[in-house]
């Protein structure tokens, strides 16, 4: 009996030590070591980020201290590697990087928090009213628009003597210039994949035409719709692309227009610093055009893409999370991205900053294009709408205006009521 | 004669109880995942509008056996199984033929052969669609002008190039298995009969090798049914080079429509397991371990 309860106590005292082993471990191994006034932020890998953050904590005191994790490089990664944790309840995520697509779509699964009070005054204050308008979901705020963005159109100065105005002068002039044997290419990304949809979004609002109801329940897919696919088509058999277009993405034609070949790159700003880096000798020529439009009457209104920073709907420290939010997207923090990383600001007052001139020189250009852009559909949706024009759309040359109009009709109609099969 | 029957239901009894927490692990971890599915197939639930989630009975096997982009996906599963394995099964049976026969440095032409294999596929995948890119690539200008990876017949190819050149090897090593249960002295014994090369070949050598053959085949064909990662890299299923796991992500994780996702899985599963069944039944292909007549 006595040997029994010996024997008894000895277990006890091995269970017990076994569950402090094993719980010791599951805390290690699960989450990083934070103190109290830990906010994790999930962002999109970006150069100088990290530098942004590091001045943040400094101007905190110790009220939060953000810890920069990197999401994937390419946006589905990151959505879905956010998308997969916020399904679960993870509360490990404080603010999320989230592209201006998202937004709605992860306000209305009721992932993420509204802005409200005066984090909302904060973020909405100087801020443009294109981004503004993509962090907004049924009139309310449900995130701080970190950087927008514009493509324009870069062209190469010493082949190209006026850049065109219009799509049709684009194409005009590269063929001109290709009958002389010059660098003649124009590149666009035109994969399928969501930058193409972007392509096709900024020719679509520069016609004026619509692809889905101001309430983003209904299919609309008018004459301007159609318009856009036949410019599209026309470049695509124009034979004045690359024979990759239709494998390209951004990064892809960037390095081509690298080479020397192209004349013209239709393409987000980051391209700027980077060629600066990687190709002097082709940078020293390139400038910068808005992006030509569809309509001579009328200057393009273009897509804007963009970041903005949301807090989760689990996060256990809102409002050290929405503070840490402020001050990621700060005038100050915003300043020094744009010169950096070569992203541009939301708020309108920065690009009259003083240093912005030398450094960040297309800014004119860019914030013209912003007072007047074009936002895409504003649809929980948004995902699965862009995955179906992405195939229609794909490849450029198989696009039968008519016919392709009448498919996007049905196949969106039946992405907003997430019916259907995705391609 | 109690005593014993009374040790032997004890020593069941723990057998089953020593057996049960790995049963019970097994049934959690494959079984739950697949009922779940099953379950989630029959409602209408996409995560971006969790309110709106109901049953609908076999509306989504009705949407998604109903849809185009389905049936072209699951062509190209097909396609890209049957092209890869005919391919493969010669290929494989050549490498099998050399390495059983080779005289020297049999150990690193077995171990050399086999590197494709261990090569992670994204990464292959890359390299693969690096080459055939124009411009960055040494492939890609080797027979046309344009891209082959933007046009759908040569994409396909590629992909089934990029499947071949990554699990030949594998079965190449299963047939070599097979290879070596093939007696030396009814080879001779066919060759002193008047036997050709050929005829030793399809007579003798792959009659006895019938087993070894169709379990390499079995394991293929499900692999193969399953392609996804070298399509995702080399095409994103762009110019419909899409398969049906492809298809199934796509709608899934991309789209978050659990509903017409888990429907895809499930349709999947039974596709894999009706050619399981099939390659069972119709050719008696054994089960590793299985008595030698194949059946169980």
């Amino acid at each position: 009996m006595r040997v029994r309860e010996r024997d008894r106590g000895a277990v006890r005292r091995a269970v017990a030590l076994g569950l402090a082993v094993a719980a010791a471990a599951g805390v290690t191994a699960c989450a990083p070591p934070q103190s109290a006034n830990t906010v994790n932020l999930y962002y999109a890998p970006e150069e100088n980020l990290q530098t942004v953050v590091d001045k943040c904590n400094d101007q905190a005191q110790g009220r939060f201290k953000i810890v920069y994790h990197k999401l994937p490089r390419d946006a589905d990664g990151q959505r879905e590697q956010m998308v997969r944790r916020l399904a679960a309840q993870d509360d490990g995520m404080d603010v999320l990087g989230l592209d201006t697509t998202w937004t709605a779509e992860f306000a209305r699964a009721g992932w993420v928090r509204e802005w409200t009070g005066e984090d909302r005054e904060q973020a909405e204050a100087g801020t443009l009213a294109g981004p503004l308008e993509s962090a907004r979901y049924g009139g309310k705020l449900f995130g701080a628009p970190k950087n927008t963005n514009v493509q324009l159109l870069w062209y190469r100065s010493d082949v190209v003597r006026t850049p065109p105005r219009t799509w049709d002068d684009m194409i005009e002039q590269a063929r001109r210039l290709k009958a002389e044997g010059r660098p003649s290419t124009i590149l666009i990304p035109g994969a399928q994949f969501e930058g193409y949809v972007v392509q096709y979004n900024t020719l679509l609002a520069s016609a004026g035409g619509r692809l889905i109801s101001d309430d983003g329940t209904r299919a609309v897919v008018d004459e301007g719709a159609v318009r856009a696919l036949e410019q599209l088509k026309a470049l695509a058999d124009s034979g004045l692309t690359s024979p990759s277009m239709s494998n390209a993405q951004e990064d892809d034609i960037r390095l081509e227009f690298q080479q020397g070949e192209a004349a013209f790159q239709l393409n987000w700003p980051f391209v700027y610093p980077s060629m600066q880096e990687d190709a002097p000798d082709v940078a020293r020529n390139v400038h910068w055009a808005r992006y030509p439009s569809s309509d001579p009457d009328r200057p393009s209104k273009v897509t804007i893409g963009g970041f903005n920073l949301a807090v989760s709907r689990y996060s256990p420290r809102p409002a050290a999370s929405f503070d840490a939010a402020l001050c990621l997207r700060s005038a100050e923090s915003q300043r020094f991205s744009a010169v950096e990383d070569g992203l541009p600001p939301t708020i309108e007052s920065v690009y009259s900053g003083p240093e912005m001139a030398a450094e960040y020189p297309m800014r004119d250009t860019i914030l013209e294009e912003l007072r007047d852009p074009a936002i895409r559909p504003i649809t929980p949706a948004y995902q699965n709408v862009s995955t179906v024009l992405s195939k229609l759309l794909s490849p450029a040359s198989a696009i039968d205006p008519p016919r392709t109009a009448e498919r996007m009709r049905t196949e969106v109609q039946n992405a907003l009521d997430s019916q259907g099969v995705m391609p | 004669m109690s005593t014993t029957d009374a040790a032997g239901r004890a020593e069941r009894r723990l057998g089953w109880a020593l057996c049960a927490p790995a049963a019970l692990v097994m049934v959690a971890v494959t079984g739950w995942p697949i009922l779940y599915a099953v379950w989630l197939s029959f409602q209408r639930y996409d995560l971006k509008y969790p309110d709106q989630r109901e049953f609908v009975g076999l509306d989504n096997y009705v949407t998604v056996l109903g849809n185009q982009y389905w049936w072209t996906a699951f062509g190209v599963t097909v396609l890209i199984t049957v092209a890869q394995l005919v391919i493969e099964f010669v290929l494989g049976m050549a490498l099998a033929l050399i390495m059983h026969r080779a005289l020297i440095g049999r150990g690193l032409v077995r171990t050399v052969s086999l590197i494709p294999y261990g090569i992670v596929t994204v990464v292959a995948a890359f390299s693969w669609r690096y080459a055939w890119t124009p411009d960055t690539g040494y492939l890609a200008n080797l027979f046309t002008d344009g891209a082959p990876l933007t046009e759908r017949a040569s994409a396909l190819a590629i992909i089934v190039v990029a499947e071949v050149w990554k699990t030949t090897p594998f079965m190449a090593l299963l047939l070599m298995t097979g290879l070596a249960l093939v007696p030396e002295d009814m080879l001779e014994a066919a060759q002193i009969d008047g036997a050709s090369r050929w005829q030793r070949f399809t007579q003798v050598m792959l009659p006895v090798m019938k087993p070894a053959i169709l379990v390499a085949l079995l394991f293929r064909t499900l692999d193969a049914f399953r392609v996804f990662d070298n399509i995702v890299v080399l095409t994103d299923g762009a110019q419909d080079t899409s398969s049906v796991s492809v298809l199934a992500y796509n709608n899934l994780i991309k789209g978050l429509n659990l509903g017409i996702g888990s429907t895809m899985s499930v349709l999947i599963f039974l596709a894999v397991a009706l050619i399981a069944f099939l390659f069972v039944k119709l050719f008696g292909t054994a089960a590793p371990g299985a008595d030698d007549d194949g059946r169980r």
